[in-house]
């Protein structure tokens, strides 16, 4: 087995799938607290059918980098998305299920008219469930992923503090003079960028999982803000690593695989919530 | 020079008045309870005052050295924060926030104040716990210790007993009557006529109709006695 780990390792594509695989993982955990306690789970889910639309725009309009167009679309619809949430919470939960069928139908559509290859259905696959995109990364994309992951890194913790205080309590925040509809709306930014990265890991249909399931399986756990974003950003990155070696090995789709890890470990940390608090 | 002049204030939601001409004034040291029914507007008040929320007319001035950004308050509890993964040192220090401004990191005096107002609350042997886990009681402090962090001068409550049980909404009451006693002018939004009356030094009475005056004169006034009497008839 590890014979065949090694062998595979010397390929370039496996190892920028592995550098990139990690980053998105440890991206996406991040915030992923604070979505799930904003109660913003859904919006993940969302912005991930948009992000399909677009590239299939892009596709169509054969951009030479698609990220150049996916990115600004995302972005522009996590600032809607959020606007309408905060002004009546049912109205943004119709808004996102809206705009996330919405984009999901169009892309479709727009795939189906203007086919590129004649293997739609594989196409569409691919953009949905991110079968092999992981390792048909080029070089620039793995730049541009490392960039962007490092930027992501760098003002979460730079804001680490104002991040809390907003997802704590956003009146209180606003009220002492923080301004929470900035940070909201970073937040939005920041989100969006992470799911763009994360369509090349898992596909556009698995991101949420990546973003919640790390944070939920934390919160079972941990009871302080800070351990809780260190684990879900540890567990992420190992079950991140673990689900593409074994996406290699056994020849399983990366992204199925990664979620399904993500999937087995929240089990665990659910059942060891449940004996430490018998222990209590 | 008061640290806060309200003055001919109207109050609503989309353009729709539910209050209007409001007028009062609270200087340093005092206790204002604000009491009303259901839907009268006291938490559109609250959060008007705070700048959360634009007046539809009138003005608020603040003065006497206050800044905007120097009032402390103590909202009501949310569904989000009923089972928050948050120390309490961590939820106390976010009171500082404000002072920190576009820095990234707490300071050690924040750090420290944090610390003190933990202690002026009782709650620093609760500083690693979770704050899901805490009673009612206990949770309420942590979110007054952190309004402490914000302010020196004024604390706004909304409701701050609701929820309570009779013991712990006691021990509340007189927490907050001894910080008025240190000096923190306290603004209250309350369901309780008996307790506003027992501690307030003013009551502002918004509804049908509006009274702004000292507590002596409250219970003198039409309104004042009409609910006194109706409380007393209801708790009979």
């Amino acid at each position: 087995m590890f014979d065949k780990l090694a062998l595979y390792l010397q390929y370039p594509f496996v190892r920028y799938a592995l550098i990139v695989g990690v980053l998105i993982a440890l991206c996406s955990s991040l915030l992923g607290v604070t979505l799930v306690l904003k109660r913003f789970s859904f919006i993940g889910d969302g912005l991930s059918h948009v992000a399909f639309g677009a590239m299939a725009i892009a596709a169509v309009l054969k951009v030479t980098n698609d990220m150049f167009l996916i990115l600004p679309i995302t972005i522009i619809s996590a600032v809607l998305l959020l606007r309408t949430g905060q002004n009546a919470k049912i109205k943004g939960d119709a808004a996102i299920a809206m705009i996330s069928v919405g984009a999901l139908a169009f892309g479709y559509l727009i795939m189906n008219l203007f086919p590129i290859s004649s293997n739609v259905s594989g196409d569409v696959c691919t953009t949905l469930f991110g079968s092999t995109s992981i390792l048909t990364l080029s070089k620039n994309e793995v730049w541009l992923c490392v960039v962007l992951s490092v930027l992501v890194v760098i003002i979460f913790i730079l804001f680490y503090n104002k991040i809390f205080a907003v997802t704590f309590d956003e009146d209180f925040a606003q009220a002492t003079g923080t301004k929470a509809n900035a940070y909201n709306l970073m937040i939005a930014v920041i989100i969006a960028v992470i799911i763009v990265l994360a369509m090349n890991l898992v596909g556009s249909l698995l991101i949420s999982a990546l973003v919640i399931f790390p944070a939920l399986s934390a919160m079972r756990l941990f009871n302080s803000f800070k351990s809780v974003t260190i684990c879900s950003a540890v567990l992420s990155v190992i079950c991140a690593l673990s689900g593409i070696l074994i996406s290699i090995l056994a020849g399983t789709p990366v992204g199925s695989t990664i979620v399904a890890v993500d999937v087995v470990a929240f089990g665990l940390c659910y059942a060891a919530g449940i004996i430490k608090g018998r222990k209590k | 020079m008061a640290l806060l002049t309200v003055q001919d204030l109207s109050l609503g939601y989309d353009g729709h008045t539910i209050v209007e001409g409001l007028n009062f004034t609270v200087n340093a040291g005092d206790y204002l309870c604000i009491i009303g029914e259901n839907g009268s507007g006291k938490t559109t008040l609250m959060k008007t005052l705070l700048g959360l929320k634009e007046a539809i007319k009138g003005q608020i001035e603040i003065g006497d050295g206050l800044k905007r950004n120097e009032i402390g308050y103590l909202p009501q509890q949310t569904i989000v924060q009923k089972d928050f993964p948050a120390s309490v040192r961590e939820i106390v220090l976010s009171g500082c926030q404000s002072r920190c401004g576009l820095r990234p990191f707490y300071s050690k005096e924040e750090k420290k104040l944090a610390e003190d107002n933990m202690k002026r609350m009782g709650i620093e042997a609760l500083a690693k716990r979770c704050y899901r886990d805490l009673s009612g009681g206990q949770q309420q402090r942590v979110l007054l210790a952190r309004a402490l962090c914000a302010t020196r001068k004024i604390l706004l409550l909304d409701e701050p007993v609701s929820g309570l049980d009779p013991k712990v909404t006691a021990e509340m009451y007189s927490l907050i009557a001894n910080l008025n006693k240190e000096g923190i002018a306290i603004i209250m939004i309350s369901h309780d006529i008996a307790a506003a009356v027992r501690y307030a030094s003013h009551i502002l009475h918004i509804g049908t109709s509006v009274f702004y005056g000292t507590r002596d004169a409250y219970l003198e006034s039409e309104v004042g006695m009409f609910f006194m009497k109706q409380q007393e008839g209801g708790e009979a």
